[in-house]
């Protein structure tokens, strides 16, 4: 073979393992690393497995917060203003963790129904709404629960 | 009546722009020097109008003028001068003045300095400039106006600066990675322009790699301030999130990378062309998609500060219409690859091919776990994120890979090299760094695979960068003579590659040997973090000029000496009534040592957070060297000394082809 085109399949070849090689392992790590988001409604009603890694969110609920005073364990509650899910959380919270504020957590949901979080979010403006926990109350309002929520969504947006 | 003149000031300017992407262009094409005439007094004019629109802005700032709606939003008369001088670009609208006076600025930088090109080759540079000019100006204009006044019901004070951006990362980290995004959009004019009259040489890319060089150093050193800012001032000692935000920084960066190593080949070696100019396009096509993840509002942070539709919508378009433009004249333009230049399967060409594909690799994948969830999300498929082991699982082994071709191919020729000379070349340096590597791992305790490849890698590279100094500065005039004989690019390439090696030793050490424990402590209470024992004193209160403050004191003690005493505070802020959590943290160049307050629990009980973190200053640290290294790269003697040739001789500008280069800078690449 010539030797120019002899250099120009090599590179090709190399160009075409390392493309197929990048995308398998992209495609393996991305199954592996995906977290699918739930919302309260879909948790209590059984749609969401068990014990896989996966995000949830709501509002705090007001006055769900409990806090164990001898270790960092807390637990309470996030809602969507149709159905609520217990969350037990141990570490240090965010700042703008409060009653009655959007969050985000990351982590799996236990055979009794409980949410375990490794990770709490609630980001970093007091009017921040995380989106998937602003999507849910406008489902979970359309679908006709307390007419509360209805306020409580866009006010907060 | 200032915050008007602004307006009229911005107006002026987008008018300007309009002109500029125009008159000299058809100049260019029709060959009117007339028309080409008006490129640099247009520049200048748009420039001196978007200052002046900057200035006012500031000065609305300076002196508390709620009238202005944005003023309004994101200052307070609490503030301290120098917050109010930052918060100008603390929102939406002035961060995106700045970001066109960072614009214009670079365009007036080019018509100055551009002084040896030829007057068609400027004139479409600075018109293709213009047109990018266009673009964000009527964005600003029609949809983000930072003049808009409150009137008739101006409030008696601001709704205070974000608490979280009143600090000093803030004050010089959007400027920096500003200056970064921005300065790509020199590289894309130089290619646009270089499509449009067909003239891809080794002339060409000579010209554009300074201007590359110097936006890339920008940008290392606005990302590294990002992820510094983020370690002490969200209060979490995180440095990198793998979240939208810095991976939308981070995609220029790689592109931009992989940009400055083709152009090198492009310049040397005269190969490559249709890759570098397509890399120049994606570069700043990256830097759009950026700006667009960041302010449309489709992510959600601390960056993103308006959800407003109409936004995200007019920099889709923007972003869309600048890459469908230039490829289509890409399609059209981009030569047609007959090089009958030569190089072996073993030269430093293949090895800077190998960069980019690595790089390459590193940008579609970052993009691909960036953008995945705002696709699914946009077609309504389900709400999913990726995190962090996404990114650490793919993006480790390619750097990795990139750092152990880096070290080869320092040693690597032009054209040719011989395989067994280099494997000769290679024994000592991977001897070395085997013995220091593991070195490394006794001491911070244990062997981890991914901690010996990390530190292997930075090891490699800098063992082999200084053997190859060792090797080109023996001289028979003694060693100061070699050293000295080196060009100032060869220097801020070495520079270059052992800021990455640092940061990559900095990344591997800190991930792999930091200790994180969050505890809940009384006062009077112990805990251990590695060899440290942290000692909580108790909680006190301090007043700040617009916070109030519970602090927390702590001793930190290793073999019974007092090491730091740390204050973490936990702010209250005046206007809004947000906490802030305040790190504190004892730095040094082996280790830093990090306490943060969280909530209170109980009446006298804290969740505290306590950090050993191992040599994370070399990631910041190692930025710096590579921002140095460009610097110094553009001041080199090769890119005067044809200018002062170039004036004297006054008509000619047509530089001499780079193959001529003498082989002192030959070493200069990568």
């Amino acid at each position: 073979m010539h030797p120019i085109r002899k250099k120009r399949l090599t590179i090709v070849l190399f160009l075409l393992v390392g493309l197929s090689v990048a995308v398998a392992l992209t495609t393996y790590a991305l199954r592996q690393n995906i977290n699918l988001f739930y919302d309260p409604s879909q948790i209590s009603a059984g749609e969401a497995p068990v014990d896989v890694r996966i995000r949830a969110g709501g509002m705090v609920e007001e006055g769900s917060v409990v806090r164990d005073p001898d270790s960092l364990k807390v637990a309470f509650m996030v809602t969507d203003y149709s159905a609520s899910v217990p969350v037990e959380y141990v570490g240090i919270l965010p700042d703008l963790f409060a009653e009655g504020q959007g969050i985000v957590a990351m982590g799996r949901l236990n055979n009794e129904g409980r949410f375990v979080a490794d990770q709490v979010l609630a980001k970093h403006d007091e009017n921040y709404m995380p989106p998937e926990v602003a999507d849910a109350l406008e489902k979970a309002s359309k679908a006709g629960s307390k007419p509360a929520a209805v306020n409580a969504a866009p006010a907060t947006y | 009546m200032y915050p008007e003149l602004g307006q009229l000031a911005l107006i002026l300017a987008l008018l300007l722009a309009v002109l500029l992407s125009v008159v000299p262009l058809v100049g260019s094409l029709t060959g009117r020097d007339n028309l080409q005439a008006f490129a640099r007094p247009l520049t200048t004019g748009m420039f001196v109008f978007v200052g002046l629109a900057f200035a006012v802005l500031t000065h609305a700032f300076l002196t508390d003028d709620f009238s202005v709606a944005y003023v309004a939003n994101n200052s307070n008369s609490m503030l301290p001068w120098y917050y109010k001088f930052s918060a100008v670009w603390g929102g939406h609208e002035g961060s995106l003045l700045l970001w066109i006076l960072m614009l214009t600025g670079w365009t007036m930088a080019v018509a100055i300095f551009s002084r040896r090109l030829p007057s068609v080759m400027i004139s479409q540079v600075l018109s293709v400039l213009g047109m990018v000019s266009v673009g964000f100006m009527l964005f600003i204009v029609v949809t983000s106006n930072p003049f808009d006044r409150l009137l008739p019901n101006v409030p008696a004070d601001g709704a205070d600066l974000n608490p979280l951006l009143q600090d000093f990362g803030l004050i010089v980290h959007p400027p920096m990675l500003y200056m970064g995004y921005v300065g790509f959009a020199v590289a894309f004019a130089f290619a646009i322009a270089a499509l449009i009259n067909g003239r891809l040489d080794a002339a060409w890319a000579r010209w554009s790699r300074p201007w590359t060089t110097v936006a890339w150093a920008f940008l290392s050193v606005g990302i590294a301030l990002g992820s510094w800012w983020a370690y002490y001032e969200l209060g979490w000692g995180g440095w990198w999130f793998w979240d939208p935000v810095e991976n939308a920084s981070l995609l220029p960066w790689l592109s931009g990378t992989a940009l400055m190593h083709s152009l090198a080949v492009t310049e040397k070696r005269g190969v490559f062309k249709s890759w570098t100019v397509l890399l120049a396009i994606v570069t700043f096509s990256l830097s759009l998609l950026g700006t667009f993840l960041v302010r449309s509002g489709v992510l959600t942070s601390v960056h993103a500060f308006a959800s407003d539709p109409e936004r995200g919508t007019f920099l889709l378009a923007l972003l869309a219409f600048t890459i469908i433009a230039s490829l289509t004249l890409y399609a059209f333009r981009a030569p047609v690859v007959h090089v009958r230049s030569r190089y072996g399967s073993l030269s430093r060409e293949i090895f800077l091919l190998l960069n980019n594909v690595l790089l390459v690799s590193a940008t579609l994948l970052v993009a691909v776990g960036t953008l995945y969830p705002l696709v699914l999300d946009f077609f309504d498929l389900g709400k999913i994120s990726i995190g962090e082991p996404f990114f650490n699982l793919t993006f480790s082994p390619l750097a990795v890979a990139a750092a152990l071709l880096l070290g080869v191919g320092t040693f690597s020729r032009w054209k040719k090299t011989d395989a067994g000379w280099l494997a000769r070349k290679l024994l000592w340096p991977l001897a070395i760094s085997v013995l220091i590597s593991t070195a490394v791992m006794v001491v911070y305790g244990g062997f981890k695979p991914w901690a010996f490849l990390g530190v292997f890698s930075a090891v490699w590279i800098t063992t082999a960068t200084f053997w190859d100094l060792w090797d080109k500065s023996s001289s028979r005039k003694g060693r100061i003579h070699g050293l000295k004989r080196q060009s100032r690019s060869y220097y801020g390439m070495i520079l270059g590659h052992l800021g990455i090696a640092l940061t990559i030793a900095g990344a591997t050490v800190v991930s792999n040997y930091g200790i994180e424990r969050d505890v809940r402590m009384v006062p009077g209470d112990i805990a251990e973090v590695g060899d440290y024992q942290f000692v909580f004193v108790g909680i006190g209160e301090r007043q700040g000029k617009n916070f109030t403050a519970q602090y927390g004191s702590f001793n930190v003690m290793r073999d019974g000496e007092r090491v730091a005493e740390l204050h973490p505070e936990k702010r209250q802020y005046a206007v809004g009534m947000s906490v802030m959590t305040e790190a504190d943290i004892d730095g040094g160049l082996f280790r830093d040592i990090f306490v943060a307050v969280g909530e209170r629990i109980s009446d006298n009980a804290w969740a505290i957070r306590l950090q050993y973190k191992p040599l994370i200053r070399w990631l910041w640290l190692g930025a710096l060297f590579m921002a140095a290294g460009g610097f110094l790269a553009i001041s080199d003697r090769r890119y005067r000394v044809r200018e002062r040739v170039a004036e004297r001789s006054g008509a000619s500008t047509e530089l001499p082809p780079a193959q001529t280069d003498a082989p002192g800078t030959a070493g200069a690449v990568s």
